[in-house]
């Protein structure tokens, strides 16, 4: 267990749950890190496009690694653009594409993630694709140059749980990268379930902003992905969806 | 009370005062606000047919609080639970329809709250709008800042730390033209991150001129969705031809804006029917174009100039606060602005409930943010007021009590690419 790190672009990370930073009060932001245990958080670029005073960056301790998204991008030329302007910033090397033609509900274009991914990554970023789980997407955005693949479990902001499950469950089995699921993990136990099934982070904002005790919320989470990352690596047992299993086998009549 | 809109100026000629009367009382002295003026570019769209039919059908007198209770248990806020809870049945379940609507607010903006303040250029108008501080008959001091004037406003209004700037002009197009407004936008880039408009209604390719100069954010207020209030209310000027306002936001998508800002004037009409057709207008251009961000003000009437009697009628705190609560639970994700027309306290409390920006350090003047900023007394000229304000927190104080709330004030959120 000691041994199981998150390997992102050849970064190593022990803890698996990347924490949001845009939907609550900036003083916050340190305790819920350490509540958390999170290594990584993210930022959108725009809100850090600031002047001194109020600057979301200040807020952030500085071993922890930014994660810069592309939010307000409508297609890859400007997710490159915002991309570019981070790393000017001083936002490091790492960027969550986030391309959106939707304002309603906030879903990725992925036609436009994959582009935006290519350019990216041949730039030298490590490129992590907000999208949503399409197999073939998926398989795109990783011969694109993609560090990790971030499906949505359910619209953002909706806190709805695993709306995609069995679609994020086909990106783990097929896709030799680290799944990180994004987007709509409302509650601990959903972050869990989605760890059991071999994700290799969870990635939450509003479910903490939305929460009573925000930092009492994320330590709740931090625990939910260690365990659910456990269970995973244990070997989940035998989970019947129906009946139950005859005793006698069926093949015991076969003869040597 | 009914609001008593007309007022003579001793200053008018008696010509002008005649032509001023005649066009209050005779309305066959007014031209048709249905037909455009040359030059008024037509485009093709059915968003304000679907706005107009369900504004003309709606019977708010229908809906109980069995109605009211429905709409508030569906997910998903159809446009007839929408209707429902902008009916006077709502009243009653204020205080559920405002817990459901901070729900809905946290999910889409946590507890951010946005900052911008105004920066009135130019109070020259060419309209006669009777309840309006700029109109053409009120005898007010006129001005229009050089550039030269623009950029120490905005210098000023830069080193009280606003990132957020809204430019607006009277509506006149020979006083403030686009190549003015467009030079504005120039400078304003330079001392702000974000810069929208509030301007006159333009063709397309002027609002596309205008985003290069670095303009993002359209807001137009369509002031009532009643065509035929809008006729008694909008005598004179360009403005007075209502089908071209109302698609003035599609123009500025059009153009190149990243969004748009809509708006009735409450109190002007029958303010339930205007916040039904203002949402629908945002609902069904948010359908057109679905990349467009949009967000709703809530504007009262307030007192002006040489009339103090204007006044919002029906529309008191407790159906500013319904109609408010309505537009979040129907509209999640777009944002809403509380203006300085509405009180401190109000706006504290709205902050907690749906409002996602509010002004602050705000003058509805011409050229005085030197004297409201730093108190210090002016020699130079300066423009009279569009309308009074009631809030008149600096940004410094606006700030901290956002903060105080357990909100996240946010100067900027936003890129122009």
């Amino acid at each position: 267990m000691n041994n199981d790190k998150l390997v992102i672009g050849g970064h190593e990370f022990n803890s698996r749950f990347i924490l949001g930073s845009g939907k609550y009060s900036l003083n916050l932001i340190e305790s819920a890190l350490k509540d958390a245990g999170a290594e990584i958080i993210t930022l959108a670029v725009r809100r850090a496009n600031t002047k001194e005073q109020e600057n979301i960056l200040d807020f952030i301790p500085k071993d922890i690694t930014l994660l810069p998204n592309t939010s307000g991008a409508r297609n890859a030329e400007e997710a490159v653009r915002i991309a570019r302007l981070a790393r000017e910033l001083g936002c490091g090397n790492f960027v969550k594409i986030e391309i959106m033609r939707d304002s309603k509900y906030l879903l990725p274009d992925n036609q436009e993630t994959i582009k935006a991914t290519e350019i990216l990554a041949n730039d030298g970023f490590v490129v992590m694709p907000y999208m949503y789980p399409d197999l073939n997407v998926a398989r795109d955005l990783a011969n694109a140059g993609a560090a990790t693949i971030m499906p949505l479990a359910s619209p953002i902001g909706s806190n709805k749980g695993l709306a995609t499950k069995d679609f994020i469950q086909i990106l783990i089995d097929e896709i030799d990268l680290p799944i990180i699921v994004d987007a709509g993990i409302g509650k601990p136990s959903q972050a869990c379930e989605a760890m059991e099934m071999g994700a290799a982070a969870i990635m939450a904002n509003t479910a903490l902003a939305t929460a009573g005790n925000l930092p009492l919320m994320a330590s709740a989470f931090r625990q939910a992905i260690d365990a659910g990352r456990k269970a995973y690596l244990s070997g989940l047992g035998r989970v019947l969806t129906r009946g139950a299993s005859a005793s006698d086998p069926l093949t015991g009549f076969l003869r040597d | 009370m009914e609001n008593q809109f007309f007022v003579d100026s001793e200053h008018l000629s008696p010509e002008a005062l005649s032509k001023k009367h005649r066009l209050e009382t005779d309305p066959s002295s007014r031209k048709n606000h249905m037909e455009y003026l040359p030059g008024m570019e037509k485009i093709e769209s059915d968003v304000c047919k679907n706005v107009m039919e369900h504004m003309n059908s709606f019977d708010y007198s229908k809906y109980t609080a069995k109605d009211v209770e429905t709409a508030l248990e569906h997910e998903i806020c159809t446009i007839e639970d929408f209707k429902a809870l902008l009916s006077p049945a709502a009243e009653a379940c204020l205080e559920k329809m405002a817990q459901r609507a901070r729900l809905e607010t946290s999910r889409h903006f946590g507890n951010t709250v946005y900052l911008f303040t105004p920066l009135y250029i130019a109070n020259y108008c060419e309209n006669y709008c009777v309840y309006c501080g700029f109109n053409c008959y009120n005898h007010i001091n006129r001005m229009k800042l050089s550039l030269e004037q623009i950029e120490k406003e905005m210098k000023i209004i830069a080193d009280s730390g606003m990132e957020e700037i809204l430019i607006l002009t009277g509506e006149s197009r020979s006083q403030s033209d686009i190549d003015y407004i467009g030079e504005a936008c120039m400078l304003a880039r330079k001392y702000f991150r974000m810069v929208g408009l509030e301007i006159y209604p333009v063709n397309t390719d002027e609002y596309k001129y205008l985003h290069e100069c670095g303009a993002d954010y359209v807001t137009v207020f369509q002031e009532t969705y009643d065509t035929q209030k809008y006729e008694q209310l909008h005598l004179l000027g360009h403005k007075r031809v209502w089908p071209y306002r109302f698609d003035a936001q599609e123009r500025a998508l059009m153009g190149g804006m990243r969004g748009v800002a809509f708006s009735a004037l409450l109190g002007l009409s029958d303010f339930r029917k205007d916040a039904l057709a203002s949402a629908l207008h945002v609902y069904y251009l948010q359908r057109k174009y679905p990349h467009a961000e949009m967000s709703l003000s809530c504007p009262r009437l307030r007192p002006i100039i040489n009339n103090d009697k204007i006044n919002p009628l029906d529309v008191h705190e407790k159906q500013l606060c319904q109609i408010i609560c309505a537009y979040r639970i129907f509209l999640p994700f777009v944002g809403i602005t509380v203006s300085s027309r509405e009180s401190a306290q109000f706006r504290n409390g709205i902050v907690k409930i749906a409002a996602t920006k509010v002004s602050a350090g705000v003058s509805t003047g011409i050229g005085d943010h030197e004297s409201k900023y730093s108190g210090k007394e002016s020699d130079e000229v300066q423009g009279d007021e569009q309308f009074e304000i009631d809030d008149n927190r600096s940004l410094d104080k606006m700030y901290k009590d956002i903060a105080d709330e357990g909100l996240q004030p946010v100067l900027n959120d936003y890129l122009y690419v």
